[in-house]
């Protein structure tokens, strides 16, 4: 018994301990010239779509849920962040060159085809940012034409 | 009254982290150039090209794991090019083909054999586009198949047709549509 009060009493202070652990915020007061919306002509039921279901990943700026600041929850986010700005950045759209953009237009919409994005442990929570089979043919067909205009 | 011991301790362990952040902000992420000396650059190109092939090679053969291998060869052989002796024009083009073409060869060195075919398309591109500004020393062969994804074409060292999009399904689908030399 003495052993489990040991056990529990580590792993509070583990867990304390750890909340005091400094995280970079991915949050930004201005939008930059260079940002997807900016730079194309999307409707506002896409934009709105976009927001919701990548923005919170794939941009500058990410909506952070409330719980956002409890560890270890706040190093899963940033990791998750960091990765996916890195695949793609929507703040950064028009840095890219048409053959950059070509191949993530490409990407977005074969993973919006095959279910892979958004992930599913961001829709288990973010309920809202999932998309409906109506919402997934809209977003695709504007991207695929967006390709084809480069 | 240990817990506020490891509180204390865990708080001045915070400030010691900020501190090294602090030095560490803003790091650059970009990949640091490989800055070698110019002169093998037509080496270079051919070593891309090989690496290419293997895996185009290993496509037709529905082989994954050797595509993903080979994959990975044409990340290193791609950022191991320089540049440097080409025009500016040309050095921005070549840089965006390259950096475009490692980010699908490096999917394909790690995907699934349908994923690998679709990244395969692009690059296929890529490296088309790369040897219209360096030039090669051997005749290539710029094949389509109107079939896979809307049409798709890739390069061969052989003038016969064996389809990387489709490989044991349908070998023989596409033709022969440029000769580059």
């Amino acid at each position: 018994m003495r052993i489990v009060k040991v056990i529990a009493i580590i792993l509070l202070v583990a867990f304390v301990g750890i909340q005091f652990i400094p995280t970079t915020r991915n949050q930004s007061d201005t939008v930059p010239e260079t940002d997807f919306m900016l730079v194309n002509n999307v409707p506002e039921n896409i934009q709105n779509k976009l927001q919701v279901s990548c923005y919170d990943c794939h941009s500058n700026n990410t909506q952070y849920p409330w719980y956002n600041k409890i560890q270890p929850v706040a190093w899963f986010l940033e990791d998750h962040i960091k990765e996916g700005k890195a695949e793609l950045n929507f703040s950064k759209w028009d840095s890219l060159s048409n053959r950059r953009k070509a191949s993530k237009l490409r990407s977005i919409v074969k993973q919006i085809e095959a279910g892979e994005m958004p992930l599913d442990s961001y829709t288990l929570i973010h309920k809202e940012a999932a998309f409906s089979e109506e919402e997934a043919k809209e977003v695709i067909n504007f991207m695929t034409q967006l390709k084809d205009n480069l | 009254m240990s817990i506020a011991a490891v509180l204390l301790l865990a708080v001045s362990f915070t400030n010691a982290q900020e501190k090294k952040k602090m030095n560490h902000d803003h790091e650059d992420m970009k990949m640091d150039h490989c800055k070698m000396t110019t002169m093998k650059n037509d080496a270079k190109t051919e070593t891309i090209l090989s690496d290419y092939f293997n895996l185009k090679n290993a496509l037709v053969a529905d082989d994954t794991k050797k595509a993903a291998q080979a994959g990975s060869k044409l990340v290193v052989s791609l950022k191991a090019f320089d540049t440097d002796s080409y025009s500016k024009e040309n050095q921005e083009e070549l840089e965006d083909i390259i950096e475009d073409a490692v980010e699908h060869a490096e999917h394909i060195s790690e995907s699934a054999i349908d994923h690998q075919r679709e990244h395969f398309k692009t690059l296929s591109k890529d490296i088309t586009d790369l040897v219209a500004i360096t030039g090669t020393k051997n005749t290539l062969y710029q094949q389509f198949c109107p079939m896979y994804d809307k049409g798709s074409a890739w390069l061969s060292t052989s003038k016969e047709v064996k389809n990387p999009y489709y490989g044991s399904r349908m070998l023989k689908c596409g033709k022969v549509q440029k000769t580059i030399q």
